[in-house]
């Protein structure tokens, strides 16, 4: 006969106070740029953007405070987290390209301890062992049922890009996964 | 959970990060304006929905966004192969003679 399993029950504040593995932090305002263009314009634009365009997936380059995100064969996601302008940087590269201001369209979400891989694969598919996604790596996807987009910005470390009307979404679950992780 | 190979992010990712989108290597008429209603309806709505190898296009939507192609079998659901939109169709006879070849070898 089958043994029974025997679910334990958590009170329903458990995963409001914080969690030993992992750290959830709202992360600071910061500027974002939605970047499409060809191949031909991202010498210019990288120069005009003080950061190198990456050109292989799941890659992304870091100058300063200022990341530039791989999303597919023409598009890219600046992050600056400084004071830099990114549209008029962008206006002066002199060369064709589409750059969409997003920086109130996105929040992100810092994942950081030793349960940051846990909590985010808690809705998120992706292989995200240190091999398969090393530090720089960057990816969108998909955490439960809403799109992100993930940088591992340290071994422990996450930022979780998401659309501001998803986050409540978005925190509720990694929250959720944090305190799983602990287990 | 299936793993589909994107072509354009060079890795299997997960079944959730993708769209289906319909046949594949369907070409629309360059005189469409001209074409009689059949010849329309045939562009447009007549499908084949075959039982086994089938090429259709998928779409990495929450991945790198990108439309592409692949052979997949509608009974099992294995993807022989996935490749570029633009790519030519590949082979048919040369897709199962692999598959035969990967059978033998088993
Ligand atoms: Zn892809």
């Amino acid at each position: 006969m089958a043994d029974l399993a025997t679910a334990t029950r958590n009170a329903a504040l458990t995963t409001r106070g914080g969690f030993a593995e992992v750290v959830l932090t709202p992360a600071p305002a910061a500027s974002r740029l939605s970047l499409r263009a060809g191949a031909d314009a991202l010498p210019g634009l990288s120069a005009a953007l003080g950061v190198t365009l990456p050109t292989r997936p799941k890659t992304s380059a870091l100058s300063g405070k200022r990341h530039a995100l791989w999303l597919g064969p023409d598009e890219w996601l600046l992050i600056d987290e400084g004071e830099g302008d990114l549209m008029a940087a962008a206006a002066s590269s002199g060369t064709l390209h589409s750059a969409v201001d997003v920086s109130h369209r996105n929040v992100a979400v810092i994942v950081s301890g030793p349960g940051a891989e846990v909590a985010i694969n808690s809705g998120c598919p992706q292989d995200l062992s240190l091999a398969i996604f090393p530090i720089g790596a960057c990816s969108r996807t998909i955490l439960g049922k809403v799109e992100i987009v993930l940088l591992r910005i340290a071994e422990d470390t996450f930022r979780v890009e998401c659309w501001r009307s998803f986050s409540p979404y978005v925190f509720g679950m990694l929250s959720e996964g944090a305190a799983d992780a602990g287990h | 959970m299936l793993l589909i190979y994107c072509p354009y992010c060079e890795e299997e990712r997960s079944e959730l990060e993708f769209r289906n989108a319909g046949d594949a290597h369907i070409v629309r008429p360059a005189n469409i304006a001209e074409i009689s209603d059949e010849e329309f309806e045939e562009f447009f709505f007549l499908r084949q929905n075959p039982k086994g190898l089938f090429f259709e296009r998928w779409r990495h939507i929450h991945g790198c966004g990108r439309f592409f192609n692949a052979a997949r079998d509608t009974v099992s659901d294995r993807f022989y192969t996935t490749y570029k939109a633009g790519e030519p169709k590949p082979d048919v006879a040369a897709i199962l003679n692999g598959e035969q070849d990967k059978g033998a070898a088993r």
